[in-house]
């Protein structure tokens, strides 16, 4: 589904991502694992043509997406909350987002609907504008959002961040639902190693903007992480 | 403590990001002072020997008579640009420092603001006039130091009903009756007004009077603060109650509809976005001072066309002009979700042009000045459709600052306008409207100037997808750029 070939990204003299070669099959749960600074926004950036590679390019589906949009359709992402518009209510950003993707509010309602655990009764129908909900219940309208208009592939920065424990197990649950049962490439960055162990086939340390371990998720996968941080 | 809380105030200033600007932008905001100051400074001096010469009394008592709508335009003036003194105050909370010591210095802060040095440019030039003239030091210093404390009483009051919209418009309405009510003839405030300045001048020492409601005021604030120095309280942001909306008569529009719909409510729900577009209503009015001969040196032929664009694109040059900086919040969601980027474009496109359309209809009074009058408006009209859309949209490509939308404050002065690209796109705009009109105007007679302006409105039109075609260029090419630079607050 994605394909990474030759990808660097430099400011100056410092480079901040070099992955020679990565490749991401259709339908899996990928999971970026590395410090600060690895690089893990740095390449969801690139990957949705927010910055522009300083050599090599990404191939979304055929598509290369530094120099087409047609990735557009069939990708979605919530990267921070500049994804967020803040004058609109939950509600209202949701049928934005849907309508973006030829969806209408009966079908984004039905959506929404298998949310409603997710959801813990904060979002919807709260009479609030969406910079003003908490940082926490920020997210989950973006997470939700970036699920809208069938994508398949979805990317998200750091999603277990902020999110309160109940939360935290559903996202678990809905993101190994999406991989498995519907098909998408989903796409996780993560500082903590239990939740993407928990959650991907396949992770990938980044360190100094290179992949130092790629590993298919089995038992022993956490303890090879935790030995490979604990330096 | 007070070198800490001074050495951060220094800081804040100077490594701010609207600080480190383009160094002509920084001449031109020294220049805007120096105007101020030069204004100020002139009134100060010449206003005793104009009133004089026109000798409708003596001259310090005319200026005791309108010292009561001075007062209160400062005021005005004050809370729509003065800052408050609370930005800062959060991270100060929590550390060993008496709250008294914050709201002191926050309170201190506002008295060496402009506003209130702006008005010493006056006062002391117009009291060293009086002394000079022969009126007795005594009385001069009583009243010079009694608008001083009124001045700084402002500046108090101002503090205080700050984010009190009620209060200030209640305020500003009771004036501009008064002034109204003063203009017609009907009553006239200043006659019960004017002797409380003029007592200041006759008796010195009631000058104590406004001191003492100074310290008043003061402490007023001082209690104020310092009773809402919470997070919940007068630090809170406030949050107003919102309500979904889905304006479904748009949805004919498609994909389009969506982006207008998403524009109105950005518009609608954003402080900084409303005062815009009520800044660019009220040119619809600015033609009556071509039309009616109100000033003089608008009275060319050509100052007519000058007002036609304006006044039918008020809402194209207030709002226009920072597409596409106000959607820098969330850009990164416009620039990743399934949009095209001549769908963004052209919904923007779609909004200037259906605001300069209801300007045009609304400016339809201009027809009680004379057919000519209305032609410059429709032509105006026909010329920002057809060239000044496009040139808005292209200018905002190089727009790079964000724009914070909950927070009126910058909308004045802001560096934006003053991108060294945009300032040049603005001589088309104006200017090359001007010019056609001119070779018209005086190769053949003003009708066919109109004619002239009219054909090159709708030459663009014309030619529409090419433009755009460009500008969608231009904007793909500045995409990286410009989030880069979205990203720093």
């Amino acid at each position: 589904m994605i394909t990474v070939h030759n990808l660097t990204k430099t400011y100056g003299q410092n480079t901040v991502l070099n992955i020679e070669h990565l490749e991401i099959p259709k339908g899996q749960s990928f999971g970026l694992v590395g410090n600060n600074g690895a690089g893990k926004t740095t390449l969801f950036s690139l990957l949705l043509d927010l910055i522009q590679p300083s050599s090599g390019h990404i191939i979304n589906k055929d598509v290369q997406v530094d120099q087409s949009e047609d990735w557009k359709p069939f990708t979605s992402a919530f990267i921070d909350e500049t994804f967020l518009i803040g004058y609109l209510t939950p509600e209202e950003y949701f049928y934005f987002i849907g309508e973006l993707r030829g969806r209408n509010k009966a079908d984004v309602d039905a959506l929404l609907s298998n949310f409603e655990d997710f959801f813990h009764g904060e979002i919807l129908g709260q009479k609030k504008y969406l910079r003003d909900l908490s940082k926490g219940n920020q997210k989950k309208v973006g997470i939700v959002a970036s699920f809208i208009g069938n994508p398949e592939v979805v990317i998200l920065d750091e999603p277990f961040a902020n999110l309160d424990p109940t939360t935290q197990i559903r996202l678990k649950g809905i993101i190994k639902d999406l991989a498995a049962k519907e098909g998408v490439t989903v796409l996780v960055s993560s500082h903590d190693l239990i939740h993407v162990t928990e959650v991907c086939e396949r992770i990938v340390v980044l360190n100094k903007g290179e992949i130092v371990k790629d590993i298919h998720t089995s038992a022993e996968t956490m303890k090879e992480l935790e030995a490979f941080f604990a330096g | 403590m007070l070198k800490h809380f001074i050495g951060l105030q220094w800081k804040s200033f100077f490594r701010s990001a609207t600080f480190k600007t383009e160094i002509w932008f920084k001449i031109l905001m020294a220049l805007g002072a120096l105007y101020f100051i030069v204004v100020f400074l002139g009134m100060g001096v010449g206003a005793f020997f104009l009133i004089k010469e026109m000798e409708i009394g003596d001259p310090l008592r005319v200026v005791n008579q309108f010292m009561i709508y001075y007062l209160a335009f400062d005021l005005v003036f004050r809370y729509m640009l003065q800052k408050m003194p609370v930005t800062n105050i959060k991270p100060l909370l929590y550390l060993p420092i008496s709250k008294s010591k914050v709201v002191n210095f926050s309170l201190g802060k506002t008295v060496i603001s402009f506003f209130n040095i702006a008005h010493a440019f006056f006062f002391i030039p117009f009291s060293i006039v009086l002394l000079t003239q022969g009126y007795p030091p005594l009385q001069v210093i009583g009243w010079h130091l009694a608008l001083m404390a009124l001045i700084y009483c402002n500046n108090f009051i101002n503090v205080m009903v700050n984010n009190q919209n009620v209060v200030f418009y209640v305020i500003a309405v009771l004036f501009i009756v008064a002034g109204a009510s003063q203009y017609y003839q009907w009553f006239d405030i200043t006659i019960y007004t004017g002797p409380i300045f003029d007592f200041f001048y006759d008796i010195p020492w009631t000058a104590i009077i406004p001191w003492m409601i100074l310290v008043g005021l003061y402490y007023g604030a001082f209690a104020y603060f310092k009773k809402h120095m919470y997070l919940d309280g007068g630090l809170a942001k406030k949050q107003t109650e919102a309500k979904t909306e889905n304006l479904e008569w748009l949805d004919r529009f498609g994909n389009l509809g969506t982006f207008l719909k998403n524009d109105i409510k950005l518009i609608k729900r954003n402080k900084r976005s409303r005062s815009a577009v009520i800044a660019g209503a009220f040119f619809i009015f600015y033609g009556l001072l071509f039309f009616t001969g109100a000033l003089e040196v608008y009275d060319g032929p050509f100052w007519k066309i000058f007002a036609g664009i304006f006044v039918t694109g008020g809402f194209l040059f207030s709002f226009g002009q920072y597409v596409p900086s106000w959607d820098s919040s969330y850009y990164p969601l416009m620039m990743s979700q399934n949009i095209k980027y001549r769908e963004y474009l052209s919904s923007k496109w779609y909004l200037v042009i259906i605001a300069t359309i209801i300007s045009t209809i609304l400016a339809t009074f201009y027809i009680y000045f004379g057919w000519e009058a209305y032609a410059a408006v429709l032509v105006g009209a026909i010329y920002n459709v057809g060239i000044n859309s496009y040139l808005v949209l292209w200018g905002g490509a190089y727009v790079k600052t964000p724009i914070d939308l909950t927070s009126n404050k910058k909308a004045f002065g802001d560096k934006q306008a003053f991108n060294a690209k945009t300032l040049l796109l603005t001589l088309p705009k104006l200017v090359l409207p001007i010019g056609i009109y001119a070779i018209g105007h005086f190769l053949i007679n003003p009708m066919a100037g109109y004619i002239f302006v009219a054909v090159f409105g709708l030459l663009g039109f014309v030619f529409k997808n090419k433009v755009f075609t460009m500008i969608e260029g231009i904007y793909k090419k500045e995409k990286y750029k410009t989030l880069q630079a979205y990203k720093q607050k």
